[in-house]
């Protein structure tokens, strides 16, 4: 996985700029809780947002695109639909900051996030995503990036949590073991 | 090693002597707990052993509990269908700790598995919630996870990748001045700490005035933990956890009231003299938004809720119904009143609670989450208020990104019912006897539930 750091993983465009403390309720309103299954949630993305959630579901945004967001992404509820919802869309969560569940959440089911504390971007500018740093060609300037945890980044190696689990029960359950 | 809680809790679940912040551990767990999310659960567990030819079967049946509350009866065919499946899941794999939508056994899970004992000091209890935070009021490491951990957590009996977190000491002196409450105190520190002040990091609560706090009380802490990203809020075990367990809970089996070690380390500490506290109320649209009530006293509510995981408890509605007996509820003011679960509505109708609540004109609805979360009964209109004593203001909470949301003790609660605006409980009324223990246990069923 790891690769060169002059080769960015990513090269994005922001799309859309979020606040500090935008919970899951927002997120993925409670009403559409019901829905659970990673295929149907994308549609509620943000449905109390009409805006936001129209451009999405139109496909205005291509996949990869970024969303910048400011301190503590993804607080309140444990609700997963609310990683799998974005997930739908393919996008880049740049953050000053995640919620703990929300980050786990995303970890688990593959969804791009990056801890960026000092990240300044406006709506329209490009960034190249490296591992360790987020650089906004628009304006020039580069910001660091916070590493996840050794623990966090084998579930992201594995291709998230439900193969890395399935492969420890494939594991317990061989003869060998 | 000088440990806290948490990292006592988490050694002896890794099967190590001791464990610091920072290290990563795989406790195995002791109660996995989850609620209509279960349905998202399944699922994924089932993908886990997709074409691996290994039957899917959970590691340990009589440690996952599964409770019906955040749509309670089913508000759409495809909650009722979500539930179908996950009771036929329940059969299928023999799972024990369930709780169905039945007035013998029914209520919001953050109070079912106290009530129940299912969670006793010491214990690791993970939960589909992220107020799972809740049971660390009984000396547990309890935290709330996604969907996706929760099947792997029922493959493997395990919690992966935990990051020993650091631990915040709260020390809270003194005496609550009468009808302040455990709500205000919560509140209060919160507004200090910030909605991400406790991020990753454990709350573990000390001093003469938590010592001095009933379960119900500390249920109240541990519950809001989270809203000040908290990964787990513990209250050390003593003798009110003992008595809660023994005399609420029935429980018998045997204790490990697991102790911070006197010079464990602490990253933080806050100070909070009880006794200077006020009412507080969160303003919409983020928890950490609180301010003293005095700042927000007169504002007009449409709506009042007394209910949920946090303040939904016989003591809550107790203090309620002190206020508001023989009084009426201001016009053009809805007043809806969930009881956290059966059993405290049924103890409540014995005390005469419940008839208070109706006779001011409350309407006292079924056990369970309600309008907690904006899915199930008492939506909000357009450019109305609510003032509820539930944990969360976010935008739409109650289903309406129009409506306001305030969060409160019930106290306040109660008293703004009265005039239909933001107010403190008047003068002349005593909190005298609005706070009572449960019995213990007689033949009640929903002990032996499960
Ligand atoms: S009462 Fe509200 S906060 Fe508590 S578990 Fe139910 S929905 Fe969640």
């Amino acid at each position: 996985m790891t690769q060169p750091s002059s080769s960015p993983l990513l090269k994005t465009t922001l799309v859309w700029k979020l606040d500090d403390d935008v919970s899951t309720d927002v997120i993925y309103p409670g009403r559409y809780m019901a829905t659970v299954l990673p295929s149907e949630t994308p549609q509620y993305a943000f449905a109390d947002l009409p805006e936001l959630n129209k451009k999405l579901a139109t496909g205005e945004f291509p996949r990869g695109s970024a969303f910048v967001a400011g301190k503590n992404f993804g607080c309140g509820s444990s609700r997963e639909q609310a990683a799998s919802t974005l997930k739908g869309y393919e996008l880049a969560i740049v953050a000053r900051g995640f919620a703990r569940i929300f980050l786990q959440n995303a970890i688990n089911l593959g969804l791009r996030t990056i801890v960026c504390p000092q990240i300044e971007a406006s709506v329209g500018d490009a960034l190249e995503i490296y591992e360790e740093r987020v650089v906004n060609t628009t304006t020039g300037k580069t910001f660091p990036i916070e590493p996840l945890p050794k623990s966090r980044q084998a579930i992201i190696d594995a291709g998230g949590l439900i193969a890395y689990t399935r492969s420890r029960v494939v594991a317990e359950n061989s003869p060998e073991s | 090693m000088p440990m806290t809680v948490a990292e006592k809790i988490l050694a002896r679940a890794s099967g190590r002597p001791a464990v610091s912040a920072g290290e990563v551990v795989e406790p195995r767990v002791d109660l996995a707990m989850s609620h209509e999310n279960a349905a998202l659960v399944i699922n994924q567990f089932r993908e886990i052993y997709a074409e691996t030819g290994i039957e899917a079967r959970v590691w340990d049946p009589s440690r996952i509990a599964i409770i019906f509350d955040h749509r309670v009866p089913a508000e759409s065919a495809k909650t009722a269908t979500n539930q179908k499946r996950i009771r036929e899941f329940v059969a299928l794999q023999g799972i024990t700790k369930f709780h169905d939508i039945r007035a013998d056994q029914g209520g919001i899970c953050h109070q079912i598995l106290p009530e129940n004992g299912y969670v006793v000091p010491g214990a690791v209890v993970v939960g589909t919630d992220s107020h799972t935070t809740t049971h660390g009021a009984m000396g547990a490491f309890a935290f709330g996870i996604g969907a996706t951990e929760m099947a792997s957590v029922w493959a493997l009996g395990a919690a992966l990748n935990i990051e020993v977190p650091e631990t915040i000491k709260v020390v809270v002196s003194g005496v609550l001045p009468e009808f302040v409450s455990p709500k205000d105190l919560i509140l209060h520190l919160i507004g200090r700490l910030s909605a991400e002040g406790a991020n990753y990091k454990v709350l573990e609560f000390h001093g003469d005035a938590i010592r001095n706090m009933p379960m119900s009380g500390r249920l109240v802490l541990s519950n809001m933990a989270v809203e000040a990203g908290a990964t787990a809020g513990i209250v050390p075990a003593d003798s009110e956890t003992v008595r809660y367990l023994r005399e609420v809970a029935g429980y018998k089996g045997e204790l490990d009231l697991v102790q911070p070690d006197r010079d464990a380390r602490y990253v933080q500490t806050v100070e909070v003299d009880a006794s200077q506290l006020t009412y507080q109320i969160a303003c919409p649209h983020t928890v950490d938004n609180v301010k003293t009530i005095d700042r927000v006293e007169g504002t007009k509510v449409d709506q009042i809720v007394i209910g949920s995981c946090t303040n939904g408890r016989a003591d809550d509605l107790a203090v309620a119904a002190s206020i508001l007996r023989g009084r009426k509820i201001a016009d053009g003011v809805r007043m809806l009143v969930f009881p956290a679960s059966w059993r405290i509505y049924r103890e409540s109708m014995k005390r005469g609670v419940i008839d208070d609540l109706i006779n001011a004109g409350a309407i006292i609805m079924n056990p369970g989450c309600g309008c907690c979360l904006g899915v199930h009964q008492g939506a909000l209109g357009d450019g109305e208020t609510a003032l509820s004593t539930t944990n969360r203001n976010f935008l739409g909470r109650m289903g309406n990104a129009k409506a306001q949301v305030y969060l409160c003790s019930p106290a306040v609660a109660a008293a703004s019912a009265l005039t239909g605006r933001i107010s403190r409980p008047p003068k002349g009324v005593s909190k005298h006897d609005a706070t009572f223990q449960f019995p213990a246990p007689e033949n009640d069923a929903c002990v032996e539930a499960g």
